[in-house]
């Protein structure tokens, strides 16, 4: 992933510097917010209604997470946070302020994709591909928690990631080769 | 669609947040676990001037059985509830509810407290906590500090999203009276697809004593009233008797007619008012079933 350098434009990320003292506690549309993405450091000045799906797409440019249904329903834009898979459609950016977020363009190395990226792909795991990346987030969050799952406990743990394409068995296979991948390493 | 503007603030102490609902007044809004509150803003059905966030709050995620009562901190979130050993094994009515609230994703984020103050009639919790006999805690202002009371679930839902809170205060805290030897609970959804509100759901909670009567018995509807409901009758039918297949039908009937359903997108009425006869009638079985020699 090439390295994304800071804007000066309003509004634009910023490498992080270091916290202030304490903000009052009032009320503001604006917050300063500073959060980890993928590892890098980000600050930015974001509006207070701003969802972290369009703070992630729209400030960052990092779009491989997509909006999908907009009403919490579908999963296409779930990400980590603290570790954690959410749906950033359903969270404020100002929320996010001081957490580790991961998404979809922190699981390959270099050029190596991850397991599950890897095993998407052999497995084919996907038709179109717009319910991808929520669809790896989610499964990356839930390896990470049950490393062996049976497959009803990986299609338990998908439910709440939609696709309108496969019908689920190649994305279920898929997760399940990347499970084995994952513990042979 | 984005909400319309507001202005955001987190307080990191109750005293703050109460300070500041009492500031703001109706056009503020606490935000807990923001997954049925932020939906409605994207939706523009709330639009809040000012969003009091709850999550840097330290200490209201406390979860932990305490002299005979389980407290449930308003901030724990529903995935805590699901993955609990203690809920799992001694609470088996809300570990069923916890598994069952919309989808995965939603529970990692979504509260038990906001879900009750939200007092959404087709929230899984309130049909759930109705049933175990629930207590809310609210936090207020009294002078220049904060108190708490105490309500019984009950009389907390007054009407479809409205409760008792009065302005200026915060669900900060459910209890739960904790089981006794013999006794179990089970809660039962019908939901059309995963991530959608119940159709209907019912939440049981028996005890028996030592020669298989029932002695406690609590009955909670689920999407089927203006605000979740108890099913009394039923409960009292129940209570004094052996419970053999006669006397669970029977509970059934009555819960059935406890329920006030209405026809929409998700089922007609007499359907649904149906499915709480089936419901109930099937979670009483399950919940004698877990109890041991039951």
């Amino acid at each position: 992933m090439p390295a994304r350098k800071g804007k000066r434009t309003t509004g634009a990320p910023r490498r992080a510097a270091p916290r202030k003292a304490a903000e009052a506690i009032m009320p503001a549309a604006r917050h300063r917010i500073r959060v980890t993405v993928n590892g890098r450091p980000y600050e930015a000045e974001v509006e207070a209604r701003t969802l972290l799906v369009y703070f992630l797409r729209d400030a960052l440019g990092l779009t491989g997470t997509h909006v999908g249904c907009d009403t919490t329903s579908c999963g296409a834009c779930t990400v980590l946070l603290n570790g954690e898979a959410v749906k950033s459609c359903t969270m404020f950016a100002v929320q996010a302020d001081g957490a580790e977020i991961m998404t979809v363009e922190g699981l390959a190395r270099d050029s190596e994709l991850h397991p599950l990226q890897k095993a998407f792909w052999e497995h084919h795991g996907l038709q179109c591909g717009f319910c991808t990346p929520g669809m790896l987030m989610t499964a990356y969050a839930f390896l990470q928690e049950n490393p062996q799952p049976s497959e009803e406990e990986i299609r338990i743990a998908i439910s709440g990631n939609l696709c309108r394409c496969t019908g689920y068995m190649n994305i279920v296979k898929a997760i399940q080769h990347a499970a084995q991948e994952m513990a042979a390493r | 669609m984005f909400p319309a503007p507001f202005e955001y603030v987190a307080p990191t102490t109750l005293e703050q947040a109460v300070r500041l609902l009492q500031q703001y007044g109706p056009d503020a809004r606490l935000l807990a676990g923001g997954q049925s509150l932020i939906p409605m803003m994207r939706f523009r059905l709330a639009n809040p001037k000012v969003l009091i966030d709850l999550n840097r709050i330290p200490g209201l995620d406390f979860l932990a059985e305490e002299r005979g009562v389980l407290r449930i901190g308003a901030m724990v979130r529903h995935r805590a509830m699901e993955r609990s050993p203690m809920i799992q094994q001694r609470y088996p009515l809300l570990a069923d509810a916890a598994r069952v609230i919309a989808d995965p994703i939603v529970r990692n984020r979504g509260t038990v407290g906001g879900s009750v103050a939200h007092a959404d009639p087709a929230g899984d919790w309130g049909a759930a906590l109705l049933a175990a006999k629930a207590e809310v805690v609210i936090t207020g202002p009294k002078g220049r500090r904060i108190s708490q009371r105490t309500l019984p679930l009950e009389s907390f839902f007054t009407g479809p999203f409205m409760s008792a809170l009065e302005p200026g205060e915060v669900v900060t805290e459910i209890r739960v009276p904790a089981p006794g030897p013999r006794e179990a609970g089970a809660y039962l959804k019908i939901e059309r697809k995963v991530g959608d509100f119940a159709v209907v759901a019912v939440g049981v909670q028996i005890a028996l004593d030592g020669d298989g009567v029932c002695r406690k018995a609590g009955i909670g509807l689920c999407a089927v009233g203006p605000t979740s409901l108890r099913a009394r009758e039923a409960e009292e039918w129940l209570v004094g008797k052996r419970l053999d297949e006669a006397t669970i039908a029977r509970a059934g009937e009555l819960a059935a007619a406890a329920a006030q359903p209405t026809s929409d997108t998700r089922g007609p009425a007499e359907y649904k008012r149906d499915m709480v006869r089936v419901l109930t009638v099937r979670a009483l079985r399950k919940a004698l079933e877990r109890i041991p020699g039951g």
